[in-house]
């Protein structure tokens, strides 16, 4: 049977990837394994542009227990008996075309991942992009999602703890909507996700299974749209209350010896979770689609394996013990049927009934051909960092409404709009809330804290996809180490546009091998990660951004520390920046919001960074420090407030400004945190940023009701409060 | 004493509660399905919060139907102690066993927040360590807590005392900047006639330890378990 053009459109697969399964497979497939070669060739699935480049990233630590694409999410060691369990997950497409469900069923995806391996969510982060919210469509978009989060994640009892949000028109049409989750388990009940042991049953238990979101993974999320809004159909509806019950299954039942494997379904259904899980340990699979239970009637073969109704999983269950699994199934009112069992001779068979309606090699089906075109670094790249600011006129008298201005933009304002939407206290566990720099949670029964943090500047990957890559992984550890918490494991989602570009390949391997270099140097090691590529409309490619989630460990919860400001008296020191005069305006928050500029070079200096997140970390260790805030989005002045805004006291600042005034004010140079301190501990901070080789500069006095840094900025404490905390809300106003 | 704490499909707070019974105040506390039916044994008992059945219909609208409320029913009629917080107070409106209702609150978005309240009646067995008019500092979390009843019903709460909580600001004063949600005069928590039944939106037990931000919640528990204390001893309660 010839497979049409149109068949191969609908599954995203080339006639080159065509040629190879019918060469390989020795025959040509039928519809049915079409649809799963499809599925699983996808680039959601089969990372087909990104695999080569992704091995780029160390992976390895003492306390790695499980690497990425081993399991459904990377594991590491915290101590005590425990682990944490993390990944980061993008639902771009869906949330573009229906931002509630869109969103809600991210939420759904990701948080399955996690208590597929057998530990229990502790809490959920958001990295959002949108346009900006002077467009009514960016405004519903940007609701809707957050609504979605909400929806989801409350319902099911995990607390929302961090995350970021930015605006850019290069989001406008193609929203991007990232989701992590972290959850914690005992090592010795991690579980796994390898199929093993012939005669194992495959066990379905969840949502029945419906027509909603084919082709989510070949088509959705692996392809580029002219219209979104015509796609609706493909997204997916979630229940959360139907999570939540196979979430306190599923926990149930990892205490157990009853099982070998959990695997959720996803991205492909049926389709990647039992070949997937198959693949991962050499064995085979029998499913009959036919004992499928079906919430629609008619579905076809292909229908019911490339469903994405959500809320399913897929346990392998030991032989003999199907009645005890089934029994805790039942306590939570869960459906639960055997559909097929594990083999041993490496072929996924589908069966419909007693008719074989595909069969295929699993090593065929999981091993993608893997694609690394040549990128180049284009022409109009060198035209934006070649930028010359001097035209630019410098702020002279103005600086005050500059900063009022830069705390109400939506970017830097303060994200409660959002995070009250959220739960964020639920399993009393969060010690320190959204809107520091990272959140902290305590473990209970241990004296320790895991920090928690995402980041990711795409105006930044825009402008130097290698820096901006290395600025990524950088922040991210700034903000733990600003919390007191050390780094160890990183996850991350890679949003960029069509890796077939030159210029989009160039992007991404750019910030891959910045990424790279960071994590090496930081040593923090990837445990987990997502792609997420051809997010492009009416071929305009997002900016390239790579978001960073990354995990902390507090040895002991009592030695934290927060952005405020805490202490009347108390002096005001920046750790780190460079004495050159050297603008840092390039990539600046300052530079678009007021000039409408998006140009020049952000940078780095990895070997400094590195060595003012030690001192910050050992200074918060010893108990010198007070308060430490990263100096990002807004530069220095913009931290100076949050600290005050955060802490609810003025402060009174004065630095010698040798170039730019904007540039010293507002420029967002890297490496820098902002702490305060009793005047008395000055000489140990001192010594101990000699020690680690860190430049230190004192700044101010902590006190009063008025923000001020003399000649240039005075303000009542009042009016910078209130720019920061009612800006977002006045933009969806 | 001995604690119990109901666990509907969807109930999340049942392990907080849990925690701050058993590791915190050092009670006697276990779970209890909702399918079961026997609740001897008990002197209080907590129906957390959580999204009982999704909140699917309205909060609370499914749980009254599983199989352990008729056995709360006969508790509450044996002037045993029962506390419903967030869900467990939707549920225990649903099921009759408190006047009123509790609308999506009036901006129409979840709201997580510390909150502000004030203590309406200090002679509750759930307030009876609580100073006259204390204000307390505990969060609330919820997408339908606007507490609504009509014009009659209210005026009875009030005649009855049967008002617990009202928000507040940080100085005790009932103001509109305070309601989280729309609660009509403010109202955060209320009891029954017989005032053995608490309803209240906010959590308490998120507010139990200084690590987390607050140790306010601590006193609703500390008052029931003085209570039962006190009537297990054979005490009469001289006020």
């Amino acid at each position: 049977m010839p497979i049409s053009k149109e068949t191969l459109d609908d599954v995203a697969l080339s006639k080159e990837e065509y040629d190879i399964i019918v060469q390989d497979l020795g025959r040509e497939p039928n519809l049915v394994e079409i649809g799963l070669f499809g599925s699983l060739w996808s680039e959601h699935c089969g990372y087909k542009h990104s695999k080569l480049l992704l091995k780029l990233l160390p992976h390895a630590s003492p306390r790695v227990l499980v690497k990425p694409g081993e399991e459904n999410a990377g594991a590491v060691d915290i101590g005590d008996g425990l682990c944490v369990v993390m990944k980061m997950e993008s639902h771009n497409h869906p949330s573009a075309i229906e931002p509630y469900q869109g969103a809600a069923t991210g939420v759904g995806g990701i948080v399955r991942d996690i208590f597929t391996m057998g530990a229990r969510p502790v809490a959920l982060l958001n990295s959002l992009r949108f346009g900006p919210l002077s467009e009514a469509r960016n405004r519903y978009l940007f609701g809707g999602v957050v609504s979605g989060i909400a929806g989801y994640g409350n319902c099911l009892g995990i607390p929302d703890v961090a995350g970021e949000v930015y605006f850019s028109p290069s989001y406008s049409a193609n929203p991007l909507v990232n989701a992590m989750c972290v959850g914690i388990a005992e090592k010795r009940r991690l579980v796994s996700s390898r199929a093993s042991g012939k005669g194992n049953l495959l066990m379905l238990v969840g949502a029945d299974t419906g027509r909603d979101g084919l082709h989510g993974a070949s088509g959705l999320a692996s392809q580029t749209f002219e219209d979104e809004r015509e796609l609706r159909p493909t997204v997916q509806v979630g229940n959360p209350f139907m999570e939540k019950l196979l979430l306190e299954a599923c926990l149930e039942l990892a205490d157990t010896d009853y099982i070998v494997a959990l695997q959720d379904l996803g991205a492909a259904g049926l389709t990647s979770s039992a070949i997937e899980s198959a693949s991962k340990s050499g064995s085979g699979v029998i499913i009959d689609v036919a004992k499928v239970p079906r919430r629609e009637e008619g579905m076809t073969p292909y229908e019911v394996m490339l469903s994405e109704s959500q809320e399913r999983m897929l346990v392998i269950v030991k032989k003999g013990c199907e009645d005890k699994v089934k029994a805790i199934f039942d306590k939570w009112d869960l459906r639960s049927d055997i559909i097929g069992q594990v083999t041993d001779d490496g072929l996924a068979k589908i069966m419909d009934g007693k008719e074989m309606v595909a069969k295929a090699p699993i090593e065929l089906l999981t091993s993608p051909p893997l694609y690394r075109p040549k990128g180049v670094k284009p022409n109009w790249l060198e035209a934006l960092q070649k930028s010359d600011f001097s035209d630019i006129p410098d702020i002279r008298g103005d600086a005050s409404s500059v900063l009022l201005r830069l705390l109400s933009s939506p970017n830097i304002a303060s994200k409660e709009w959002i995070y009250r939407q959220y739960d964020h206290q639920v399993q009393i566990n969060t010690v320190v809330q959204p809107g520091s720099d990272a959140a902290v949670l305590r473990v209970k029964d241990t004296k320790k804290g895991i920090a928690l943090t995402s980041d990711g500047n795409g105006r930044y990957c825009y402008l130097a996809p290698f820096a901006g890559g290395i600025i990524a992984v950088a922040e991210a550890a700034r903000n733990l180490s600003c919390a007191g918490a050390e780094p160890i494991a990183m996850t991350d989602c890679l949003n960029f546009g069509n890796p077939e570009k030159t210029d989009v390949y160039y992007q991404l391997e750019q910030c891959i091998r910045g990424m790279a270099q960071a994590c090496k140097i930081l040593n923090i090691p990837v445990i987990s990660g997502n792609v997420s590529l051809y997010n492009e409309t009416r071929d305009e490619a997002v900016y390239p951004t790579p978001v960073v989630g990354m995990l902390g460990l507090i040895e002991e919860i009592d030695r934290l520390c927060t952005t405020g400001f805490k202490r009347k008296d108390d002096i005001v020191v920046l750790l780190g920046g460079t004495d050159t005069d050297t603008d840092s305006l390039g990539g600046s928050e300052y530079l678009e919001l007021v000039h409408d500029l998006v140009a020049g070079i952000p940078a780095i200096n990895l070997n400094l960074e590195k060595r003012v997140q030690q001192c910050c970390r050992d200074a918060i260790k010893r108990g010198i420090i007070h308060s430490a805030h990263d100096c990002s989005d807004g530069g220095l002045t913009v931290a100076l407030a949050e600290s005050c805004i955060a802490g609810n006291i003025g402060i009174r600042a004065k630095w010698k400004i040798a170039g730019r005034v904007d540039s010293e004010l507002f420029g967002e140079e890297q490496s820098r945190i902002v702490v305060s301190l009793e005047p008395s501990r000055l000489r140990d901070l001192e010594r101990l940023a000699t020690r680690h080789h860190v430049p230190l500069q004192k700044l101010g006095v902590v006190g009063g009701s008025r923000f001020i840094i003399e000649n240039m900025v005075d303000l009542p404490l009042d009016d910078v409060t209130d720019a920061w905390k009612g800006g977002l809300q006045r933009a969806m106003a | 004493m001995r604690f119990g704490v109901l666990v509907f499909p969807g109930t999340w707070s049942d392990r907080d509660c849990y925690h701050v019974l058993d590791k915190v105040l050092g009670q006697k506390v276990e779970y209890v399905w909702h399918k079961e039916t026997d609740l001897s044994g008990f002197d209080c008992v907590i129906l957390p919060g959580g999204f009982s059945y999704g909140d699917y219909l309205r909060p609370g609208a499914i749980a009254r139907f599983s199989p352990i409320m008729t056995e709360v029913a006969k508790f509450a009629a044996a002037g045993k102690l029962v506390i419903g917080i967030c869900n467990g107070f939707q549920i225990l409106c649903e099921s009759g066993l408190l006047p009123g209702v509790l609308m999506q609150n009036n901006h129409l978005q979840y709201r997580c927040q510390w909150v502000y309240l004030r203590v309406e009646n200090n002679s509750l067995p759930f307030t009876s360590r609580t100073e006259e008019s204390q204000v307390l500092y505990i969060p609330v979390s919820h997408y339908e807590g606007s507490y609504y009843a009509d014009a009659e019903t209210l005026k009875e709460l009030e005649a009855n005392k049967q008002i617990a909580f009202r928000y507040c600001n940080s100085l005790g004063e009932i103001v509109e900047e305070a309601n989280p949600n729309g609660s009509i005069d403010n109202i955060a928590g209320i009891v029954n006639k017989a005032g053995n039944v608490l309803g209240m939106m906010p959590h308490p037990e998120r507010a139990c330890e200084g690590i987390v931000g607050g140790l306010d919640g601590n006193v609703i528990f500390e008052s029931i378990i003085g209570e039962v204390t006190t009537r297990a001893m054979g005490c009469v309660k001289l006020d």
